[in-house]
Order: structure tokens, then C-alpha cells, then sequence
């Protein structure tokens, strides 16, 4: 399998699929309209998250991931994902087996007690390194048909789609551009704001231990987005989503303050300058609500 | 049971490398963990003192510090250490460690409940259907929770590494032991 591979095992995990199912339909609609096909992993779980299960128990952790990873092999595709609690997890359980053949015996013990092996034959991509990387910016921009001109995007990666850079490789963690070449590539500003590179507050089971304290990250986080002038936030991870989606409503409950701040997954922002409706994309169903500028 | 840092060592050890861990030995108590913590603006963890407290042995403290699991795993300090401590993953190897001597919050608990009753940390449900039908998509995805033999799979994992007497969890049930009286153990 290479980069130029057209067909990708879409790996859903849980949030995409189970509750902002138009980050599915966005992804599937442009990757497809690029001619990439996307097949479906029967029988997938949860990845399993890396800051949670991995903080539990790694050794459980592993064999889940690694199960994972086994379906895609044997659908002989690589894997394409939308959420970054989804890459970090397939992607560190990869390189971590690849490198050490005694854990990838133990790992393979317990899954050959069903009849599946982890071999390493496949490859672990982000839908958004997809969209930068092999289909590249200058097809993007042939099919926009809504420029986003007039448009302020507050650009927020999450965590792990770049760390651990060591084994992401998407470059400095410190000074990102993937997210902004997309934006751009739509006509879209992406202004530097102070909290650019924070987290969403929602990951490592940080958001279950204490769900009102991780909703202050979020508020700091959109608080210096809207401060810089921006009009949305754009993010590649449907974890980082529910938090700051959803999260403004939990918000609202907590502290009565609703900032209604729109947040897209980075595939519903393009499938908009694409041409595709709110409802297509599934931002009709989402707690934030999309302003005229990014409809119309 | 050795030190908190050979246990460290010896655990973590086994799935990223004794190499990878002893970084933790390297720490020189700098501060830039805990400078560009985002946690740590916001909650009592100081990233800097926990390394320095697993340095100096103090299980019990850190296993009974609520502020251990307010890491977000974010991996800044972890990208930024000039000594190259691998401190994300030395924090969740002491979380493993916490957890397996039962400090684990009911909360925490019960996403390892989710995952072995239906596959997923966030499942779906009847509500969620017509939201994937409202965007042309088939009302279930075919993951392991419509697939019941891939969720047996799921399962035997769990029961293998014996996740499940880690959490309480009652297969009779498919809850925590105790649930009625809020599963505390």
C-alpha cells in the first residue's frame, strides 16, 4: 500500500459516528469527490482512547488498538480517521508493536485466542493530512465554490494530532500550518490568538474527572478566539468537538453564559466552501449555531 | 513492589521501553513543564513537583492526589522538556499503577463499563440513529456494537488482561459490583 493508495479503511471510533455523524458524511462526501473511496471496518471499537485506557491500563489498552489495527490489515487498506484521541491511539499502539517484536508476541497471543493477528502492514492517516497531503492544496482549491473571503477562522489542532511530533511527523508542534494551508486554501484568515495551541480540556479523563473545571479550558480557549476577532473555530478531532461544542452548553448549565462560538470539524468547513448545504454536513445538529457568513 | 520509579521502570518499561521511562531521571526540577502546563493554569497539578515526588518515592501521596488525573495528556510539557523526560508517558504509567492499587474514581470506572457492554467509550442510541439518518448515513455503523460476535472479541480482551476485576465489573449485571449503592469499592 503507498500514499497514492484510493480506497482507505474509515475508522469511525465512537464520537464521529455516535454523535456528530456529519463529521462522517462531510468526510466521506469530499474524499469521494476527490475520487477516494472509504470502506467500513466491520466489528471496530472504540480505538481505545490513548490519555484514558492508556492511563488505566496499557496492557489492555494495546490489544484493543491493535485488534484495530488488524481489521484494516485484513481488509489489506490503510486507515483513515477523523478524530485525534482515534490516530493518537492507532497510531502510537503501530509504531509501539512495529518496534518491539516481544510485545507484538504477547499482543498477538490475545488475539489469536479469536483468530486475528496484528502484522503491521498497515498505515495509520488523519483524513486532514489526507486532504493535504495526496490530494494537496491546488485540487482543493479547484473545487471551491463558496470562497470563505470575508471569514475569521480560529484554527485549533488538539493534541494529538501533533504530538508526540516524534511519532506523528507533521513537523513542530509549536508551529503548525496543515490547518492553516486548508483554510487558506478556501480563502479564509486564520489570525494568530493567544490560546491557539491550548487543548480543548477534554482528554486523558480529564473531562470525566471533572467535567465543570475542563469546560474552563474551553472558555479561556474560545474566550481568546473570539477576543482576536475570530468568527469560528475550525478543529481536525471529534473528541476536541464534543467538548467544545457540546461543551457550551454544559457551560451554559454551569455558569449561564452561552458564548454560541460555531465549531466545525475541518471537512464541514470545507464541505461548506465546497458547496454543500448545513444539513448535508450535519452543522444543523450541532449546539452552536453556523452564522450567515458561512452559509450563504 | 519496588520503588515508585522501578515500578515505573518495570511496568511503563514493557510497553514503551525501560529506555523511554528512566528519561525520568533526567529531570533537573527546571520548571517548563509546569510553565507551559494547561492544567496547570487552571487545577493544583504541578507537573514539576509530581516528577519530583515519583523521584522521591512518595506513592502513597501522588496514588491519593486527586490533581494526577487532571492531566489532559496534551504532551506540551512532554514536547518541551529540555532534558527530554518522556513526561506524558511517565504520568500514565503512574496512573496504571494507581489504578491497578484501586485508585480509580467511579466515573473512570464506568468508560471501561461502555466498552465492554458495547464496544465504544461513547455509544449510540436511539437518538443518535436519526441523527446519521438525517445525513444519508445508515442508522447503525457496523461497528462492533451491532456486531455481537466482534463485541465478544472486545470482551475476551478485557477479560484476558483482566481489566474487569480491575474495575469491579460484574458480568452478571454488565455494571460495576455495587452499583446499587454507587459502585464505590
Amino acid at each position: 500500500m503507498s500514499e497514492e493508495s484510493k480506497t482507505y479503511a474509515y475508522f469511525l471510533g465512537c464520537i464521529t459516528p455516535n454523535r456528530y455523524p456529519g463529521i462522517e458524511s462531510a468526510t466521506k462526501k469530499i474524499l469521494k469527490e476527490f475520487g477516494i473511496e472509504t470502506e467500513e471496518m466491520i466489528g471496530a471499537s472504540c480505538c481505545p482512547a490513548p490519555g484514558v485506557f492508556g492511563s488505566f491500563d496499557m496492557h489492555t489498552w494495546l490489544p484493543v488498538a491493535a485488534r484495530n489495527l488488524a481489521i484494516a490489515e485484513e481488509m489489506d487498506l490503510d486507515i483513515v480517521v477523523t478524530c485525534n484521541g482515534c490516530y493518537g491511539s492507532l497510531q502510537e499502539a503501530d509504531h509501539l508493536l512495529r518496534g518491539n517484536p516481544k510485545l507484538k508476541e504477547e499482543t498477538n497471543k490475545i488475539l489469536g485466542e479469536f483468530g486475528r493477528e496484528f502484522k503491521g502492514t498497515t498505515k495509520v492517516n488523519h483524513s486532514i493530512v489526507v486532504l493535504h497531503d495526496v490530494i494537496g492544496l491546488d485540487r482543493l482549491k479547484e473545487k471551491i465554490t463558496k470562497p470563505m473571503n470575508d471569514v475569521n477562522v480560529a484554527v485549533h489542532y488538539g493534541c494529538h494530532f501533533l504530538k508526540p511530533s516524534e511519532v506523528r511527523g507533521h513537523g513542530s508542534s509549536e508551529t503548525p500550518y496543515i490547518l492553516e494551508d486548508l483554510m487558506q486554501a478556501t480563502g479564509a484568515k486564520t489570525p494568530e490568538y493567544k490560546d491557539k495551541l491550548m487543548c480543548c480540556g477534554a482528554g486523558g479523563g480529564n473531562r470525566t474527572a471533572d467535567a465543570v473545571q475542563s469546560l474552563e479550558w474551553m472558555r479561556q480557549k474560545l474566550v481568546s478566539a473570539i477576543e482576536a476577532g475570530c468568527d469560528c473555530m475550525v478543529h481536525p478531532c471529534a473528541f476536541c468537538h464534543l467538548q467544545l461544542d457540546r461543551g457550551q452548553e454544559e457551560m451554559e448549565k454551569a455558569y449561564g453564559i452561552f458564548l454560541n462560538f460555531p465549531i466545525l470539524f475541518a471537512t464541514q468547513f470545507l464541505g461548506l466552501a465546497m458547496g454543500m448545504s448545513e444539513k448535508e454536513v450535519g452543522l444543523d445538529q450541532q449546539v452552536t449555531k453556523m452564522p450567515d457568513k458561512l452559509l450563504k | 513492589m519496588g520503588t515508585l520509579y522501578e515500578d515505573i521502570i518495570d511496568y511503563g518499561g514493557e510497553v514503551f521501553g525501560e529506555e523511554h521511562l528512566a528519561t525520568l531521571r533526567e529531570c533537573v526540577q527546571c520548571g517548563k513543564c509546569t510553565g507551559g502546563c494547561p492544567s496547570g493554569r487552571n487545577t493544583a497539578l504541578r507537573t514539576r513537583k509530581l516528577m519530583q515526588m515519583a523521584l522521591l518515592d512518595m506513592r502513597e501521596e501522588i496514588f491519593n492526589s486527586p490533581e494526577l488525573w487532571f492531566c489532559s495528556t496534551c504532551y506540551t510539557c512532554y514536547e518541551r522538556c529540555p532534558k527530554g523526560v518522556k513526561v506524558t508517558d511517565v504520568i500514565r504509567t503512574i496512573r496504571n499503577l494507581a489504578a491497578k492499587e484501586g485508585h480509580m474514581s467511579v466515573p473512570h470506572r464506568m468508560i471501561g463499563v461502555y466498552v465492554m457492554k458495547t464496544g465504544h467509550a461513547v455509544p449510540i442510541g436511539p437518538d443518535q440513529m436519526k441523527l446519521r439518518e438525517a445525513v444519508g448515513l445508515d442508522s447503525q455503523p457496523p461497528t462492533a456494537q451491532k456486531h455481537k460476535d466482534q463485541l465478544e472479541q472486545v470482551q475476551a480482551i478485557f477479560k484476558a488482561t483482566h481489566y474487569d476485576a480491575m474495575i469491579d465489573f460484574d458480568w452478571g449485571t454488565m455494571t460495576l459490583k455495587g452499583m446499587d449503592k454507587g459502585g464505590k469499592k
